[in-house]
């Protein structure tokens, strides 16, 4: 089975399992960041991100550029999100905490159907980018271009969410919120408007992770019911709420499964889910999240 | 606590004396309605799929009714059941109802265990664990080729003769083999509202209300969410060998997502809390399903918006709201 | 509902002291449904994933089968009597498969059912069909049923296995792109269905196989799995796997650079996962197929079967999967009309002895395990040159039909 294993194929091994990772995190900081301000599990993520990766293709077929859609994604699919925050979440603060969870299940259901509608039932080819075809060599061996470019893009979306929420007043309220929304409501701030900019800011995150992957996998209906329950577990394993943890449990996601694919590829997809087991076997909040929090 | 006073068992503030009387016997009156059932519906079938995700519901909504914890992985409960049934009746040759008698332990059993771990995280967390547990049980299953026969599925041989008190049934006849569910269905259903009545139905609801003032009436909390798991787990473990029963195939979908979320939407449809409501969810949801996916393929968008509706204005479910409307 | 209680006297019997007044009151509506006329059309029953990743392929599979049944009935039908379809959206799940084909049988008597795109949902219908002796014409591409176990004397198979399709792409391509082959394979028993059948032709043939490598089935990145192929330096990769996992694996190897020493191969390309996978990432790859609508240019039946497709679905043509489904549909016609009567004993005694040529040259059931014994066609996609969205392969060779090619009846537990 491992015949011809060599470090430099472990090294590569370990480092497609970074790369890997590197689309998780994107998945996750959105769900992420939804969770810790608004206390809302968003089980339409994987159609924002279904949504995405078919803005993406649209905007190609309307004779956009691949560069065009990195703006007009994010753009679109957090005016979506807009929307159905404004339209659909709100009325359920206050009530109890599972509503928004069970409503976004159903909304799921939507969205992805009309997407069908819109595109039709069977996947539709998205080319990776001419100037990112190809593959680099990193030292260790060849790598496609698109996937450091994927890292990139990651990276560049976390040092702005960074920046954003250490270094301006509303990332100041934010953070604040996490902690204690109560407080920030009595403190006069207009929380309403703040929950309204996050979840946009969660479901663009989503729609970017969605074109991040078009071009890695083609486009499907389905391809946001798969990924879903894959980023819930880098959430609840990073911890649920905190940044840092989604960062860091993308990372640990990717090369478990990477690592588990070089001595058992069969059981790769098992490696991910018994990885949260034994992380909540042994810490029931995850990495980085906060005991107590949201017990009902 | 996760859920919120509308969901509390309407029971509580009833004053007509019909309905007192139709609250005592809800027992019965749930039992003829099931019996009926065949004459209402387009095809047996349907109605036998009626009764089994009925019965899933039921069990779904002992955690989330009655107890407040929203599972997403109760299609492990209900896939056990159905394993649990179609293995000992495909390799061990066991009889069918003591086949359905392993499809109810194996429930109670799977649900035991994963409550073990699950059972002490909370809320949105909770949710979470189990929609995880739930996943590994579906992998773990599917590779287990050799006993379960993995992405190919179990098949079963079909029920054919069967006898009961001495009189010999066909059991590939689909409305014997619908009474034959039913009778099942409503057992469970008796075991329930026996339940409810018992010690451990005033725990629950304790528990619900507030946990700490629950803990602090002395109520064991823990083994009280516990008990409440793996008794789901039976009422779910005998639903899915039931359909093992009915389909003569154990699919490894029934262990999917997309099966755990149908719990949810039955429960949630009919009116979460609610004694029969889990049933009049399951109807609904079917005929929906049934009755859209006539004229066309994207039935789902139908079922997804209900859904969306039912969290936004229903939140009581169809069921809940006639109860609500009825008890003013 | 009721009426075929009635055959079984005693169940009812007992069904009815058990709950007498529900079942009088059950009876009054649906009773009335006894008196049905003889003449009452032939009815085929057909199970297909209208909802979910196969749609594309199930709503080409209604068109052609509904096809099939115009050109019966056009033609006369059955000495007047007409045939209809009951097309049934069993969602690629088999318990949903199987609550259809209950539906099917118990409520709309259908005579016959023809479908089953997946492996698992033909079982599922199978296991029904077999203990109700309902005659079922079977089009998914794997062979299960056709194995003792599962077979029975009303289980027939018009679609191809993965058995012949991974032989004849093996017996093509290891002479011709070398003998150091690695297998990437979803990790289910079709997958490793077709490893075997690789594996049948290259053990004569001296090739090496240097890794199985199984995936889980609906894996959508397959980066993790491409360092340790390229590592092994293989002259062929095969892909045992099916739609989108084997359109996501296709384009991850082109972009890892694998296409520039290793050749691709795989048992079956189909046609939608091709469209779906763009011509860029398919560039070169070698598979099988049972049918393509540009073999009109060299069989007169498959040139007739397209023109009538065409006239009916708007210029559209049939794909792979829609072709099997009129094949499916139209051979168990074609033997109601040599039977003379729709019997299921009768009809299954006639579909045994049909010799026919429908849309891809010759082909017959074969006596032991009803599997059609056809051709299989060797593709390879086009990248250039295309007349046409629809013009995505060419066609390389043929291998003509041939029991050889089968697997033994012995071998499948056939006495």
């Amino acid at each position: 089975m491992l015949d011809g294993l060599t470090w430099d194929l472990v090294a590569l091994q370990l480092f497609t399992g970074l790369a890997l990772g590197a689309v998780y995190v994107l998945l996750a900081v959105g769900l992420s960041l939804i969770f810790g301000m608004l206390t809302v599990v968003n089980f339409a993520h994987g159609a924002f991100y279904l949504v995405g990766a078919y803005v993406g293709y649209e905007v190609l077929t309307l004779g956009g550029s691949f560069w065009l859609s990195l703006a007009v994604v994010p753009a679109a699919v957090g005016l979506l999100g807009l929307a159905v925050e404004r339209v659909l979440i709100r009325p359920l603060y206050g009530r109890s905490v599972d509503d928004p969870l069970l409503l976004t299940f159903g909304l799921g259901y939507v969205i992805t159907e009309l997407v069908r509608i819109a595109f039709g039932k069977s996947g539709l080819p998205f080319d990776t980018p001419d100037a990112l075809q190809g593959a680099a060599d990193i030292g260790i061996g060849f790598f496609p271009l698109y996937r450091l470019f994927v890292m990139a893009v990651t990276a560049a979306v976390l040092l702005a969410l960074w920046v954003a929420l250490e270094r301006t007043r509303f990332g100041l309220i934010i953070r604040a919120g996490a902690r204690d929304p109560v407080i920030v409501r009595v403190l006069g701030v207009d929380v309403a408007t703040v929950w309204l900019a996050v979840f946009g800011i969660g479901t663009a995150i989503a729609g970017l992770a969605g074109l991040m992957a078009a071009p890695l996998q083609g486009v499907a209906p389905e391809m946001g019911s798969t990924i879903l329950a894959e980023a819930f577990v880098v959430t609840v394993v990073g911890g649920m709420g905190s940044l840092a943890g989604a960062v860091a449990a993308g990372l640990v996601v990717g090369v478990v499964v990477s690592m588990t694919s070089l001595v058992a590829p069969e059981m790769a997809k098992v490696s991910i889910f018994a990885l949260m087991a034994v992380v909540l076997l042994v810490r029931p909040q995850g990495f980085f999240g906060r005991a107590g929090l949201m017990s009902g | 606590m996760a859920v919120s006073s509308i969901l509390a068992r309407p029971a509580a503030a009833v004053t007509s004396p019909w309905l007192l009387a139709a609250v005592r016997h809800r027992f019965l009156l749930a039992a003829a309605a099931l019996l009926l059932m065949p004459a209402l519906v387009p095809f047996t079938a349907l109605a036998t799929s009626i009764l089994v995700y009925g019965l899933y519901a039921v069990g779904f909504n002992l955690m989330f009714g009655y107890l407040g914890a929203l599972s997403f992985g109760h299609a492990a409960l209900f896939g056990a059941g159905a394993y649990g049934c179609g293995i000992v009746l495909a390799s061990l040759g066991w009889p069918w109802w003591l086949a359905l008698a392993a499809g109810t332990a194996s429930g109670f059993a799977m649900a035991a265990a994963l409550g073990t771990i699950a059972i002490r995280a909370r809320g949105i967390y909770f949710s979470m664990v189990t929609l995880a547990l739930a996943q590994c049980v579906y992998y773990a299953f599917y590779q287990a080729a050799g006993v379960t026969g993995g992405e190919n599925g179990l098949m079963l041989p079909a029920l054919g003769r069967i006898r009961v008190a001495g009189l010999a049934l066909d059991g590939d006849a689909p409305l014997t083999r619908y009474y034959i569910v039913a009778a099942f269905v409503i057992l469970a259903l008796f075991a329930l509202s026996r339940i409810l009545a018992s010690p451990f139905g005033a725990a629950l609801e304790a528990v619900r209300e507030n946990e700490a003032r629950a803990r602090a009436s002395g109520y064991d909390v823990a083994a009280t969410r516990l008990l409440a798991f793996a008794l789901s787990g039976a009422f779910c473990g005998l639903a899915g060998a039931l359909q093992a029963l009915q389909l003569s195939i154990v699919p490894i979908e029934t262990l999917s997502i997309d099966t755990s979320g149908l719990a949810v939407m039955m429960c949630l449809l009919g009116g979460a809390g609610t004694y029969f409501g889990p049933f009049v969810g399951a109807a609904a949801f079917l005929l929906l399903e049934a009755s859209v996916s006539v004229w066309t393929v994207h039935w789902q968008l139908a079922v997804g918006a209900v859904f969306v509706a039912c969290v936004l204005f229903f939140r009581r479910g169809l069921w809940g709201s006639v109860v609500a409307w009825v008890g003013r | 509902m009721v009426d075929e209680a009635a055959s079984d006297a005693v169940g009812r019997r007992a069904v009815l002291t058990a709950a007498a007044g529900a079942l009088a009151f059950a009876a009054t509506p649906f009773g009335v449904r006894s008196a049905r006329a003889q003449e009452r059309p032939i009815r085929i029953g057909f199970p297909t994933p209208l909802t979910g990743p196969y749609g594309a392929e199930a709503q080409n599979q209604v068109a052609a089968a509904q096809l099939a049944v115009a050109q019966f009935n056009e033609a006369g039908g059955l000495a007047g009597r007409q045939a209809e379809l009951l097309v049934r959206d069993d969602k690629l799940n088999p318990g949903e498969a199987a609550t259809r084909t209950l539906e099917l049988i118990e409520s709309e008597k259908v005579d016959f059912i023809v479908g089953g795109l997946s492996a698992s949902v033909q079982l599922a219908v199978n296991n029904i069909t077999r203990e109700r002796k309902v005659l079922f014409n079977s089009i998914s591409q794997s062979d299960v049923i056709n194995e003792a176990k599962d077979f029975s004397r009303y289980t027939f198979h018009e679609a191809l296995n993965p058995h012949m399709t991974a032989g004849a792409v093996g017996r093509y391509a290891f002479g011709r792109f070398g003998k150091r082959v690695v297998y990437l394979t979803a990790d289910y028993a079709y997958g490793h269905e077709m490893v075997r059948g690789f594996q049948a032709v290259g053990d004569a043939m001296g090739v090496m196989t240097l890794a199985d490598i199984s995936h889980p089935i609906g894996t959508t990145d397959f980066s993790t799995l491409m360092p340790r192929i390229q590592a092994l330096k293989p002259d062929i990769l095969c892909l045992c796997n099916f739609g989108r996992d084997q359109q996501i694996a296709v384009k991850q190897a082109a972009d890892f650079g694998l296409k520039r020493n290793i050749k691709i191969i795989t048992p079956i390309l189909v046609h939608t996962a091709r469209v779906a996978g763009g011509p860029a990432a398919f560039e070169g790859v070698v598979g099988g197929t049972s049918y393509y609508w540009g073999l009109e240019s060299t069989i007169p039946t498959a040139k007739s079967f397209n023109d009538a497709f065409r006239q009916r679905n708007g210029g559209r043509v049939p794909t792979d999967y829609g072709s099997m489904a009129y094949g499916g549909v139209r051979s168990v016609l074609a033997a109601v009309k040599a039977a003379g009567t729709a019997d299921t004993e009768r009809v299954v005694d006639a579909l045994q002895a049909l010799r026919y040529d429908f849309y891809k040259g010759p082909e017959y059931y074969r006596a032991c395990d009803h599997q059609a014994v056809q051709s299989v066609f060797i593709i390879t996609s086009k990248s250039k040159d295309m007349a046409s969205p629809e013009d995505v392969f060419s066609v390389l060779s043929t291998e003509a039909p041939d029991e050889l090619h089968l697997r033994s009846c012995a071998e499948l537990g056939h006495a």
